[in-house]
């Protein structure tokens, strides 16, 4: 094959209709998200719920200020929500820990102070998840994956956007969480270094069939990386759809069921009065 | 309109460039010159020319000697052992202080990050304490501790506490967010996320209050030195050994003595805090 990235997304095993007592791996109930200013109390979200199964890539869609990145870091763990809940395998979340890795959209998530391989042991050896030895040779593995094993030994100013970015995905990955939150994690890169960055993604997930919950305001994006997107409208966010979109990927770019559905999803994020489509 | 501009098309093979003809060494003179050290060396030099040929037209040794006495000076100073003898007295004292001084400093900046009272805490004593002379301290120094190094160390420890911690402070609230999520996320709090994260990514602020807080302290104990004497039984330091020989108008073995507070200035700036430096916030990409 002349590129040697481009590959085709298989499509993953058909979902199952959700059965009683199946937990998802991560669930939000009702979830009410506020934050604070000087004067006022904003509500960022309101009353959102969705399940995100086990192996699913899951895309929080929604124009800025629908408070999808707040949703995330609800997730993480880093904001309470106001109202509902947001659970781990069934566990109410209440605090941040290594069990969901957040990949950030600012290049300056990796400690300048450590080498790349420092970078991704980080998380290994500060939740004393690993012994230095095992951290290191698993760190070296997952850094392999994304080809920056030549890497090692660089520090992270010498290197540039997409492999930071590439360091921080070897870095969710090697920590082997529970979700993988990645918040708008291409956003910074140029065009052709987002697209790439996309196909490495999905033939990580190939390989690995982590979970993945990934906010983009790019409906492209969306439709490339997930198998299932939720639709926010903004101000404050409440879910307008849930779509699926596991026919999608980088080979179907530009075909008509492409095209078709992003002008959808676009009419829903948009057009407010589409009544026969926001059955959602 | 648009048939005009069109043209023909093209494709071109690139052959393979040879490396030097894309990277090139720089000439030997540039590269001497981008050594900081010789710059810095050359300065020295012309700045010790002016003081020479302004003491020799000046001509009075009492009030300026020339430079090659005062190398003279220096040198019988180094050959007796008196001035590093002298040198080290003062040295003992200044390590105790600041160090000490090091500690006051994380444990009050550590606080002010968790709690906001400790940040009150920081704010109100740091703009009351920061701008007070050491020296205004002194009095009251000997009188709480006697005349003995404890005064001296108390004096050293206000006047290294308060810049370093301002810089320290400020340099932990300059961390970036994404930073300091990334390393909550990792599931640390508490004193290990200070170590791991904030002191780390703060270095540079650290790095230049430390450098304050030495300067501040030299001048504290010099100063201390000079204007109440000895505090130690007779085995006074630097100070001391410019005060005595002023009394005694050597003036080539004041300026010896000063000369040595400057050279130790100048090799703990040069070996200590470059080297320190170069090792952490310069390899780290976070200072040029």
């Amino acid at each position: 094959m002349g590129i040697p990235f481009l590959r085709v997304v298989p499509p993953p095993p058909p979902r199952e209709p959700r059965s009683t007592g199946d937990v998802p791996t991560l669930q939000a109930e009702d979830v009410t998200l506020e934050y604070r200013t000087p004067e006022r109390v904003v509500r960022a979200t309101d009353r959102v719920s969705f399940d995100v199964l086990e192996g699913d890539r899951f895309v929080l869609l929604g124009p800025s200020g629908c408070g999808k990145s707040t949703l995330l870091k609800a997730a993480a763990g880093f904001v309470t929500p106001r109202s509902g809940h947001l659970r781990l395998d069934g566990a109410t979340v209440s605090e941040p820990g290594p069990d969901r890795i957040v990949v950030f959209q600012e290049f300056d998530q990796l400690p300048p102070w450590k080498t790349v391989k420092a970078n991704v042991m980080f998380p290994l050896r500060a939740s004393r998840l690993l012994s230095r030895r095992q951290a290191e040779e698993r760190a070296l593995h997952y850094l392999d994956k994304v080809g920056l094993a030549d890497f090692a030994d660089a520090y992270p100013h010498t290197l540039s956007g997409g492999m930071k970015q590439r360091v921080a995905i070897a870095r969710a990955l090697a920590t082997q969480p529970r979700v993988l939150l990645m918040d708008e994690p291409f956003a910074a890169l140029d065009a052709l270094t987002r697209r790439r960055m996309q196909e490495e993604l999905l033939s990580l997930w190939d390989e690995f069939r982590f979970t993945l919950l990934f906010v983009t305001h790019s409906i492209e994006e969306a439709l490339v990386v997930g198998n299932r997107i939720l639709l926010l409208s903004p101000h404050p966010g409440r879910v307008r759809a849930e779509l699926d979109a596991q026919a999608y990927g980088l080979h179907s770019l530009g075909s008509p069921e492409f095209q078709a559905t992003s002008q959808r999803i676009h009419r829903l994020l948009f057009d407010e009065p589409a009544a026969s489509l926001a059955a959602a | 309109m648009t048939a005009s501009l069109a043209r023909p098309e093209y494709e071109r093979d690139l052959p393979p460039l040879s490396a030097d003809e894309v990277v090139q060494p720089l000439p030997p003179a540039a590269r001497l010159w981008q050594q900081a050290w010789v710059r810095k060396t050359v300065l020295l030099l012309v700045l010790a020319g002016l003081w020479e040929v302004a003491a020799r037209l000046k001509a009075n040794d009492l009030l300026l000697p020339t430079f090659v006495d005062t190398a003279i000076a220096f040198g019988q100073g180094l050959w007796s052992g008196e001035l590093l003898h002298r040198a080290g007295m003062s040295l003992a004292v200044l390590l105790r202080g600041y160090a000490l001084g090091i500690v006051a400093a994380f444990v009050l900046t550590t606080l002010a990050t968790s709690t906001r009272l400790g940040r009150d805490l920081l704010d109100t004593l740091t703009s009351m304490f920061n701008p007070l002379p050491a020296i205004a301290l002194l009095p009251i120094a000997l009188l709480w501790f006697g005349l003995g190094q404890g005064s001296l160390v108390f004096v050293l420890v206000h006047s290294v506490l308060w810049p370093l911690a301002l810089n320290t402070y400020s340099g932990f609230r300059s961390v970036p967010e994404t930073l300091r999520l990334a390393g909550r996320n990792y599931g640390l709090r508490g004193l290990r996320y200070v170590l791991f994260i904030l002191v780390p990514a703060a270095l540079p602020a650290i790095v230049a209050g430390l450098k304050i807080g030495w300067a501040f302290a030299w001048r504290t104990l010099i100063a201390a030195e000079l204007v109440f004497g000895t505090t130690n039984s007779g085995q006074g330091g630097l100070g001391w050994y410019i005060f005595q020989n002023r009394n005694e108008l050597y003036t080539d073995r004041v300026f010896a003595g000063l000369a040595m507070v400057i050279a130790i200035g100048l090799l703990v700036e040069n070996l200590v805090f470059a080297t320190l430096e170069r090792a952490t916030v310069r390899r780290w990409g976070m200072q040029r």
